[in-house]
């Protein structure tokens, strides 16, 4: 009797700290996300909201006129972002498909781990080979004066968004039932045929979710678009603002929190910067969760 | 949730170190301020340290501004800047009791520097101004080739930056298109892979390994309203005669106190000029000397 009640109360004592973990999560979330709005709101006392999200200039240390406009460094994230995906897309199926039903189970033994692998080069690494490496043969491709542009950080970060794209995607072709493919094969389709007409589409939405994960790694990262995309403040225009240098809101945040004097409206414009960031990620996760969801719930 | 554990532990034993090292912070000169000066004053700290094994001084980066508003909070004693206090900054350190003294400890002359395919020579440095304004876009108009200006700078954080901002640009914006560089080397590198490059770094940063100019650049000679010069020809530096020089200034909070004023005795001493020399600036002139003899006292 007296053992069950111990159990017992070591249930609920185990229970209780896993609820705790779950929930903790879940508040460092809320407390991030307060701390960002209650930092970022002051700075609009000074700027008005609207000049801050469609400006195009941001000089908030000119000896002229002080300026507070974000609107070209949201459009270079997002420019950066979608080279990225361009990129990152078509290599990452095609990879997803190769180790899901092509390739022979011990390639894909050896291929997997390494793109995992991927994942985990830091970031400054893959930004010093952006410098380096890719940026010298960019200016050469495009006869350019410099490789440091919008199109060498979407290669960058797409070799840093390619490990999340192909490992989900994989799952995803692997998790379409086997009948699927048994029946496509049986109707006289080829291979080629049943992996893209069959397979690729039946996981579709995973292959989706997976892209908008790697599109919420992109546009968050930092480091690789601060060393490689030359952070020029100009407005890029589309399509050769691909060639011109830009300046991501990650990379503004990182050059200028560091020495900005503490409780000033440049500061709080910072945290405004990171707010607008913040939203947009939580909104490109909160889709590919959508459908993520959607597609188990298909699948079940 | 491994990975989590032992990054708390990681955190604590970092907040551990943290509070030692605080412990002992107590008793050292803590010196903050300017990038252009850091490296300098490492190695003037360093020899210094050598020969008085009792002296202990800290040295950090951070930018002028950090400096600065850490004299004024009393979070250094000594603050290395290289750019003249603003006036803001200096209205602040009186409303706090802080009563800045400044002391010139070595000369920087800010190099221009264009990639060695441009025939160029030399720039008036109203031109380097319009240049780095966005006002000139294109080689022609300096009696360069026809080839689109690629402009590479500092980020807004560095006092080379706002340096150039005052003494070279007139107060006036810089161009959106220039290119924001994470420091000197960064811009070397651009500019020599850039026919169209210019850029502007410290003279330290110009010479390989074997004290030559870097292969791939060429530094321009300035005029200023006569005759040019370079930044590489001493004299001209000393007498002031190269137009992009500045001295670099360490700030005490009023009277230095004993061990502070001792180690900026030996770094304007001829010894510490001799390592100024060696790491790429230039020694101060007869004037600054005389100046800071004034102030230590």
């Amino acid at each position: 009797m007296r053992k069950k009640r111990w159990a017992n109360a070591k249930e609920a004592a185990i229970r209780a700290f896993f609820f705790t973990c779950g929930v903790l999560a879940i508040l460092v979330l809320i407390g991030i996300f307060l701390t960002l709005l209650t930092t970022a709101i002051p700075a609009f006392r000074e700027i008005h909201i609207g000049k801050f999200l469609t400006g195009k200039v941001w000089d908030p240390t000119s000896p002229e006129e002080v300026k507070y406009g974000i609107l070209s460094m949201i459009v270079s994230s997002l420019l950066v972002t979608f080279g990225a995906l361009v990129i990152a897309v078509p290599i990452g199926i095609g990879v997803a498909a190769y180790l899901s039903d092509v390739a022979h189970w011990r390639v894909r033994e050896i291929v997997k781990p390494i793109v995992e692998i991927l994942a985990g080069i830091p970031s400054v690494v893959v930004g010093f080979l952006g410098i380096v490496l890719f940026a010298p043969a960019i200016a050469k491709l495009f006869h350019i004066g410099h490789g440091l542009t919008a199109v060498n950080g979407s290669v960058l970060l797409a070799i840093m968004a390619l490990p999340t794209i192909i490992s989900i995607s994989e799952d995803s072709l692997n998790a379409v039932p086997r009948a699927y493919t048994e029946a496509s094969l049986a109707l006289g389709a080829s291979r080629w045929q049943t992996l893209f007409r069959v397979k690729v589409p039946a996981a579709l939405s995973g292959i989706i979710a997976a892209s908008m994960l790697g599109m919420g790694r992109a546009i968050g990262e930092t480091m690789t678009v601060l060393m490689a995309t030359g952070n020029a403040r100009t407005f890029p225009n589309f399509p050769q603002g691909f060639l011109k240098s830009v300046r991501t809101m990650t990379a503004n945040i990182a050059i200028e929190l560091g020495e900005v004097p503490f409780f000033t409206t440049h500061y709080y414009a910072l945290f405004a910067i990171g707010l607008v960031l913040f939203v947009m990620t939580f909104l490109v996760n909160l889709v590919a969760d959508v459908i993520l969801r959607k597609y188990q719930e298909r699948e079940q | 949730m491994k990975r989590a554990k032992i990054f708390t532990a990681l955190v604590l034993a970092l907040l551990g170190l943290a509070g030692i090292a605080a412990a002992q912070r107590a008793k050292m000169i803590q010196i903050k301020g300017s990038d252009t000066l850091v490296n300098l004053v490492q190695i003037l700290a360093e020899t210094y340290m050598e020969k008085n094994p009792g002296a202990a001084l800290a040295v950090l980066g951070g930018g002028s501004s950090t400096g600065i508003a850490g004299l004024t909070n009393g979070t250094c004693e000594i603050a290395n800047h290289s750019r003249e206090w603003k006036q803001k900054e200096i209205d602040l350190a009186w409303e706090k009791g802080v009563k800045p003294r400044f002391f010139v400890v070595a000369v920087d002359g800010v190099s221009i520097i264009v990639n060695e395919k441009n025939p160029l020579d030399e720039l008036k440095m109203s031109d380097v101004g319009a240049l780095y304004r966005g006002d000139i876009k294109n080689w022609k108009a300096v009696g360069g080739p026809s080839q689109a200006v690629s402009l590479y700078g500092r980020q807004s954080n560095s006092g080379t930056y706002v340096f150039m901002q005052e003494h070279v640009l007139g107060m006036k914006n810089y161009s959106t298109d220039m290119k924001e560089m994470n420091g000197n080397a960064q811009i070397i590198e651009g500019v020599i892979q850039d026919a169209g490059g210019i850029g502007y770094v410290g003279v330290g940063y110009l010479f390989d390994e074997s004290g030559n100019v870097r292969k791939g650049i060429r530094v321009l000679k300035i005029s200023n309203g006569g005759a040019a010069f370079s930044p590489l020809d001493k004299a001209a530096v000393d007498s002031g005669d190269y137009p992009v020089s500045r001295p670099l200034y360490q700030a005490t909070k009023g009277k230095p106190s004993a061990a502070a004023a001792e180690f900026i005795q030996f770094e304007i001493s001829d010894e510490g000029q001799k390592i100024v020399e060696r790491e790429g600036f230039f020694p101060i002139s007869a004037a600054h000397r005389a100046a800071n003899e004034k102030n230590l006292r």
